[in-house]
């Protein structure tokens, strides 16, 4: 037999069938929905006259548009009637078709990226889809994850399958013990900076060596997490021992006998020894600092301890040139001497209890700069927010000067009330800094949890080692 | 004889930048639609306009920014839109695609296209097109905001003719079909629910944990 790939081998597992024009028929076992992407392609099934293929592989949850604050009133506490409308219709959707569903009153209700994992609905060896392009978070547990559009939501939804062309191999390899204070996050954003936003278009990105295996779970996520900002639309991570000990006793996760069945079948998903990829990458984990982005693509990334480039050094001039305009930055300024208005811990990238743990340790005993106008720490679940409340973080957070918030998407993109205002520079945990991405005119700069948490300390960025 | 179908073809219209976004496409603030149509007035709302645009605003409120080229008169009607690197990156709201098409735009030319809004572009019967680096270099020199010009393309023949010169491109069988037919995949893959129920029949008897 030859020797595959992680992704080869799930890709095989799922084919159904071959297409004349070359594409593939792939089986889904796992539909998550929330309410931006997914009003038309139901639209698309009811014109159709036709129900969902399969049920109990969907699960939905509200998360882009929902308030982060005065939860109590479920869907009427939600002031945008735009909004509203699209929370509603997803609810009317659900019960039309009798869907899993973790509505605003529910305590486990959360980005859909992060509940999945949490509930034990994301397992190894799954295909999971969703109408949103960080679905490639899911394949930290040697799942085949892939962010989809509406049209192809309406796809699965009728027929259970994606169709797909088969993805080139890519593996990217990070040997080595990270530097303190150094995580997931400034891995992948070091990554991306290396191998640039387009960098893994077209590929599926397998992420190995130790210091990935090293990685918690929730660091996994945070990688698989960005594989779509280095242009991949799935990543993924061979699940170990670790993934097996998450999943034990979760909600939906299988137990007794069919979970050791389980693991027995989930242990053979890794890329065989001699496996072929078609592109390979080493990296090194002393070399990787913590990272902060200047710009307006997260590949415009340097470390803590950089100046923001000339654009003459890079490759696309007039984006780089665009970039620092839209940014209110000039070449040479270091990163240490950007002062800051707002700071953001949150998102499907970093707002899972360890996240939470990580920023609170930092805070513990402090106080927010006085320049910092709002921090804001949105949990990623319910589940997370209860947790770390039971953990006392909470407090933490608020004594620091933190607004303490409710689940969901918030500041990340700005669909719900918590947006940037007008040139507000923001430290944020997010994943992009797009222009006007987290509010009009914003000014976005990516960074870990830590280094969020030390810049609402000093106002300004700083390299959380020295604080 | 080279058929041109008008369906692709038009005034062409240069962007130049790379790794052009979907939150620049259509800002997060229209995605709180539930329909397909009506997006087009905000297609780059933040490039386009100075102020701060929202569903409620209507368009004769906006104050336009008039040095942005979509704004120019001449390309107000354009039909094709070129661009350079990674068009497209970045969320996967196919929102991206109704607004181009509600605006106009039937064809969008890039070196290169993300894969999530590269699949998106077919399903709405938007030709995307990549083309050589120097190719896009020239038809980027031959743009001039002065005097609108138009980009003929015979999709059956996969030829793509500028002034007299003709540049010939690639596009897969299928997603050709689909534009030339407008196939309904859905339909199409409903035609295998025979084999998917079969499938999934083995697939259940072996991975039990899946189904519940
Ligand atoms: S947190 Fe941000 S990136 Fe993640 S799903 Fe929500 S909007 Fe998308």
């Amino acid at each position: 037999m030859p020797s595959k790939t992680l992704y080869d081998k799930l890709w095989e597992a799922h084919h159904v069938a071959k297409r004349d024009d070359g594409s593939s028929l792939i089986y889904i076992d796992r539909h998550l929905i929330h309410e931006v992407t997914s009003p038309q392609a139901f639209h698309g099934l009811r014109e159709r006259n036709i129900e969902p293929w399969r049920i109990d592989s969907i699960i939905a949850t509200p998360d882009h548009n929902v308030p982060t604050e005065n939860r109590a009133k479920g869907v009427n506490g939600i002031s945008d009637s735009t909004s509203k409308l699209q929370v509603v219709t997803l609810e009317e959707n659900v019960k039309k078709y009798d869907l899993k569903f973790f509505s605003l009153e529910d305590e486990r209700q959360g980005i859909v990226h992060v509940i999945g994992p949490e509930q034990g609905l994301t397992l190894p060896g799954m295909t999971i889809v969703c109408g949103d392009s960080h679905t490639s978070t899911h394949g930290a547990f040697g799942a085949l994850a892939m962010g989809i559009g509406t049209s192809e939501v309406e796809h699965v939804l009728a027929t259970q399958c994606l169709i797909s062309y088969k993805q080139k191999n890519m593996r990217i390899n990070v040997e080595g013990d990270l530097p303190e204070r150094v995580s997931a996050k400034d891995v992948t954003m070091f990554i991306i900076g290396e191998i640039g936003t387009a960098g893994g278009t077209g590929f599926n990105i397998e992420y190995a060596g130790s210091t990935i295996r090293n990685l918690s779970m929730e660091g996994r996520m945070t990688l698989c997490n960005m594989s779509i900002e280095a242009g991949a639309r799935s990543g993924m991570v061979a699940p170990d021992i670790k993934t097996f000990e998450y999943l034990k006793e979760r909600p939906f996760s299988p137990s007794g006998n069919i979970l050791r069945e389980a693991i027995e079948s989930w242990s053979s998903l890794k890329t065989d020894d001699d496996a072929f990829f078609d592109k390979e990458y080493n990296f090194s984990a002393e070399d990787i600092h913590p990272q902060v982005t200047w710009g307006t693509s997260p590949e415009m990334v340097i470390s803590i301890k950089d100046k923001v480039p000339e654009p003459k050094e890079s490759k696309n001039k007039e984006n780089y040139e665009d970039a620092l305009s839209y940014m209110g930055l000039r070449p040479g300024i270091k990163m240490t001497d950007i002062t800051l208005d707002q700071i953001f811990i949150g998102s499907c990238t970093n707002s899972r209890i360890e996240d939470l743990r990580i920023a609170a340790e930092i805070l513990k005993g402090n106080k927010i700069s006085k320049n910092i106008k709002r921090a804001l720490v949105v949990p990623g679940s319910g589940l997370v927010k209860k947790q770390a409340e039971e953990e006392g973080l909470h407090e933490i957070f608020i004594d620091a000067g933190f607004s303490w918030r409710s689940a969901g998407c918030s500041m990340c993109l700005g669909m719900n009330p918590d947006q940037l205002d007008i040139e507000d520079r923001c430290a944020s945990t997010s994943n992009r800094n797009f222009e006007g991405r987290q509010g009009f005119k914003g000014r976005t700069h990516l960074v870990s949890p830590a280094m969020a948490a030390a810049a609402a300390i000093q106002g300004k960025f700083i390299d959380v080692r020295e604080i | 004889m080279k058929q041109i179908s008008n369906e692709f073809s038009g005034v062409f219209v240069c962007l130049d930048k790379s790794n052009v976004d979907t939150d620049q496409i259509i800002p997060k603030q229209f995605l709180k639609s539930i329909k397909k149509t009506g997006f087009g007035e905000n297609l780059f709302d933040g490039w386009r306009y100075i102020d701060e645009g929202s569903l409620e605003k209507n368009k004769s409120e906006r104050k336009i920014k008039k040095d942005f080229i979509l704004n120019n008169e001449f390309f107000i009607n354009s039909n094709i839109l070129v661009s350079r690197e990674n068009f497209g990156c970045g969320s996967s709201r196919e929102h991206a695609v109704w607004a181009l098409k509600d605006f106009g735009i039937k064809t969008v030319i890039a070196e290169s296209f993300a894969d999530i809004f590269f699949n998106n572009c077919f399903k709405n019967g938007l030709l995307a097109l990549t083309l050589k680096k120097n190719e896009i270099s020239k038809i980027f020199n031959s743009f001039d905001e002065g005097s609108p010009q138009s980009l003929e393309i015979d999709l059956i023949n996969q030829k793509l003719y500028f002034g007299v010169q003709g540049i010939s491109f690639d596009i897969d069988d299928y997603k050709k079909n689909c534009l030339l037919d407008g196939l309904d995949e859905v339909g199409a893959s409903l035609k295998f629910s025979d084999q998917i129920r079969s499938f999934e029949k083995t697939y259940k008897k072996n991975n039990p944990w899946l189904f519940k």
